[in-house]
């Protein structure tokens, strides 16, 4: 067989395979959300002006921000689609993980920043048994994730209110946990001016988990039964995997990176759970592990085209009179149009290798 | 042999010669069939012998590679179902496609509209086929309050509404219970005597002994035989299906020591409803030795290996080499030296999206060198993928060629391969030869000798009588999950064998 450009096609056609379907589901996304943007009757060069306007020291300040929380909920929503564990309940995960670690830090137990650590850790154990919960049933009882998940999602809102109702303090209109002390709270980095803002500290919490993650599943044997449950859990059995044991352990790593998606504005900015915490985020980090096809760097790169669109939609009203809400249908159809590229793409490969197959066994037949 | 197959018909099919390739395998070839007009034709074959895509060709779902069909005594060629029905083939799958809640009417006239409108002029219609053939439906109740029986009979209606002449049936016994099977044959043979021909798809003995007229045996991707019902015995079909050539794989001289290495003792299991699936299976097998299991598929076979290999959890005592591993879960047995080839690959044996290098650490995780502990390590499970891949003759470009890309017979000398790595004590090898080409399957049951040879102990469940008696060193009978019978491979003959696998009455 010719080596070297056996190779050669194969490094060719391995990163065809990974940048082919993105930038189909990119070409489609701006095609469609062009024709949306031209229903809505606005001009379609003032909204691609607007979204692709090199970005402000504030808003790449909140660009980065905000990817580090969806990259995390993303995270936490991947790990369980690995394995074909619908996690549906990283929003109530999250939730919880930010209220306990709130509490945590809160009551200043520990002195500076080992209170950090402390609240950081309460946060991820609080998501994961929040999480575990949801394993437990489907294990045990056979309960399906993405029911319980979601009915999860409804009484994590319900009891963190309760708390705070009953436990909480009063603050302006709303409640809030008691505000976490003064030695705990982390400065950032302020890379430009102080009005800017600034990155947060824990932002870096996103780098290690993904650090971290993306070695556990492509490295270590966990990983590996992981993987192999995720395509096939029958042969998974048969080799050996426990799977009940995989759907718990998934669970509780699963929600224990929800519990970190808040931590880094925790810390950085809001200083207690209460009206400013962010919804929606786990939500958010469904749609965005698809988009980065549950891949630790695929989802890094849609948490920054999430955050970047939404920030940049800001301005969106001001300078060319659409709503802001138009991006979610642009964050909407790269979903979309990934899921659809990647599989068209998949068969395409799949369609190639078998011809290449039958090309090497022929010659090597008629050799 | 019928007289039928050397007359000229005058109506009906004749498949002459059908040939369908897959990459690597050949799924039929040689196929020939004739079905009379107005008769009941039955196909005859063990899982995997070609009926189901013979069965999708003269459909219209697959083309073939080669050869002719003709119906009527004119060639036909279908690119569509839609062409089958055309010339009045129909179908009624082994899973019904009805809406339940729709009526009967409504599913019958549904994407036949253009036949009889919807209204009273198709009630009609129905009505009128229900009375001819004495199906007894009601065009306008709702399908999801009919039971297996009735459903099956707006099956046919909806083919015969079509204007099907010839009717095929996959396997139409397998959902219904006894009272109900003979009430399809009372249909059956309305039809019949109303002049259309049905294809009957079974490996049920006795209801194609019962129903056919004409009966054609398939095995291993051929055409092998006919037989008249009239006179042909269960004995006699059961030797056509599994085969009764000399034994092609040859015994060599007998390496069986003293040195037990698998004791099963009074093992049984139950399903969830306390059905007993498995019940006092004893024997031993020994270093060296090959124990055949031979039975007509579904009687437990799958639950044996599955509680061996512990993925189900029986009763009873499973010792390996001395030491009682009931309570092993299944990694503890595999890293104790428990190969495994499985009945289904796809389904238990391979990740078909992943590189051949991870399927090789598959079962292996835990072990050098796929692993050292906490890690997989890539590096040494590639280079000793690249030894399976020479040494078992894996036909691929490469080790990072995803496992669906490969053949069957590929994929299965690859699991081979690796369920003979990290030293076994003992090999389960499940129809280890099932779908796969003639010279892959020479090349697995060399190794299966081979494993012998170097004092393993090999358990071999196979439908084929020939790859039984050949490799084995003893064989037992599997019949409704207890083990009926025990025979010497040098003297027993396949009579015998079909005698016991059937229960003893022909």
């Amino acid at each position: 067989m010719n080596g070297p450009s056996v190779n050669g096609t194969k490094v060719l056609r391995t990163l065809a395979q990974a940048l082919l379907a993105p930038l189909i589901a990119v070409v489609v996304s701006v095609i469609v959300t062009s024709i949306v943007v031209v229903i809505a009757g606005a001009s379609v060069s003032d909204f691609w002006n607007v979204i692709l306007t090199v970005p402000s020291h504030r808003n790449l300040v909140n660009i980065t921000n905000q990817s580090s929380m969806l990259f995390l909920a993303a995270l936490a929503a991947a790990i369980g689609f690995r394995m074909n564990l619908f996690n549906i309940g990283v929003e109530g995960q999250y939730a919880v993980g930010a209220f306990v670690g709130a509490v945590v830090a809160g009551t200043g137990f520990f002195p500076g920043k080992l209170n950090v650590v402390a609240a950081v850790l309460a946060a991820m154990v609080a998501g994961a048994l929040w999480a575990g919960i949801a394993g437990l049933l489907k294990v045990t009882r056979g309960v399906s994730e993405v029911i319980s998940t979601i009915m999860l999602n409804a009484i994590a809102g319900t009891l963190i209110g309760y708390l705070l109702n009953n436990h909480g303090q009063q603050y302006g209109q709303g409640r809030r946990t008691t505000p976490i002390p003064e030695s705990s709270q982390l400065a950032g980095w302020t890379p430009w001016d102080a009005v800017d803002g600034s990155i947060w500290t824990l932002t870096i919490l996103a780098v290690l988990a993904g650090l971290t993650m993306s070695f556990v599943i492509s490295r270590t044997r966990f990983g590996f039964d992981l993987r192999a449950t995720g395509q096939n859990e029958n042969a998974a059995i048969a080799s050996g995997v426990k799977v009940k044991r995989m759907v718990l352990i998934s669970m509780l790593i699963s929600g224990a990176i929800a519990g970190l998606v808040w931590m880094p504005a925790l810390f950085g900015q809001a200083d207690y759970y209460g009206p400013p915490f962010q919804h929606q985020l786990g939500f958010t980090g469904i749609a965005v592990a698809l988009l980065g096809r549950n891949r630790p760097l695929g989802i890094a790169f849609g948490a920054v085209l999430f955050a970047w669109l939404s920030e940049q939609a800001n301005p969106l009203a001001l300078v060319a009179d659409i709503s802001p809400s138009i991006v979610q249908i642009t964050q909407g159809v790269v979903v979309l149009a990934v899921v659809v590229a990647y599989e068209v793409v998949r068969r395409w490969m799949a369609a190639h290798e078998q011809r290449e197959l039958k090309v090497a066994l022929g010659a090597e037949a008629r050799a | 042999m019928s007289a039928a197959a050397t007359e000229t018909p005058t109506g009906g099919i004749v498949v002459r010669d059908i040939l369908k390739q897959f990459p690597g395998v050949v799924a039929n070839h040689d196929v020939n069939l004739t079905i009379r007009p107005a008769t009941v034709h039955a196909l005859i074959g063990e899982n995997g012998a070609g009926k189901s895509t013979l069965m999708k060709i003269l459909y219209g779902v697959q083309k073939p590679d080669g050869g002719t069909i003709e119906v009527d005594g004119r060639p036909v060629h279908f690119s569509s179902p839609t062409d089958a029905i055309k010339v009045g083939i129909g179908m009624v799958f082994q899973h019904f496609m009805l809406a339940d809640n729709l009526t009967v009417l409504e599913n019958v006239v549904l994407g036949a509209e253009k036949l009889f409108g919807i209204g009273e002029k198709a009630r009609a219609e129905i009505q009128r086929i229900s009375n001819a053939y004495g199906f007894g439906l009601d065009p306008d109740v709702l399908v999801e309050g009919l039971g297996v029986g009735q459903r099956q009979r707006v099956e046919i209606l909806k083919v015969l509404y079509r204007g099907a002449k010839i009717i095929i049936l996959d396997e139409p016994t397998a959902v219904l219970v006894p009272q109900e099977v003979d009430a399809l044959f009372v249909n059956l043979r309305e039809l019949r005597n109303s002049g259309h021909s049905v294809l009957f798809i079974s490996h049920k003995l006795d209801e194609v002994l019962a129903i056919a007229d004409d009966i054609t045996v398939m095995r291993r991707g051929e055409t092998v035989g006919e037989a008249d019902p009239k006179t042909a015995t269960k004995k006699q079909l059961a030797e056509l299906m599994v085969g009764s050539e000399l034994p092609s794989p040859e015994t060599e001289e007998s390496t069986v020591t003293d040195h037990v290495l698998l004791d099963l003792n009074d093992v049984g299991l139950v399903d969830e409803n306390d059905r007993a699936l498995l019940s006092k299976i004893s024997f031993q097998i020994h270093r060296g030795e090959v124990l055949g299991i031979a039975g007509v598929e579904g009687n437990g076979q799958e639950e044996l290996v599955e509680t061996i290999m512990g993925m189900r959890k029986g009763t009873g005592t499973i010792q390996l080499d001395g030491k009682d591993i009931a309570s092993w879960d299944t990694r503890d047995r595999r890293e104790a030296g428990i190969g495994f080839i499985p009945a289904d690959r796809h389904r238990h044996g391979l990740l078909l999206d992943a590189p051949l290098w991870e399927n090789r650490v598959l079962g292996h995780q835990t072990r050098k060198p796929s692993s050292n502990g906490f890690l997989i390590a890539a590096g040494d499970a590639k280079s000793d993928t690249e030894r399976i891949v020479s040494e078992y003759d894996v036909r691929t470009p490469s080790i990072t060629t995803h496992a669906r890309a490969l053949s069957g017979g590929n994929q299965q000398k690859l699991i081979v391969g690796r369920e003979m790595s990290g030293d076994p004590v003992l090999l389960i090898a499940s129809h280890p030869t099932r779908g796969v080409d003639v010279g892959a399957q020479a090349a697995i049951w060399d190794h299966i000798k081979r494993a012998r040879r170097e004092g393993l102990a090999v358990l071999l469940i196979s439908a084929d009588l020939d790859e039984l008696i050949g490799l084995s060193d003893t064989i037992e009978v599997i019949l409704r999950g207890e083990l009926v019978g025990r025979f010497d491979p040098r003297t027993v003959t396949p009579q015998d064998l079909g005698e016991a696998m059937t229960g003893g009455k022909s």
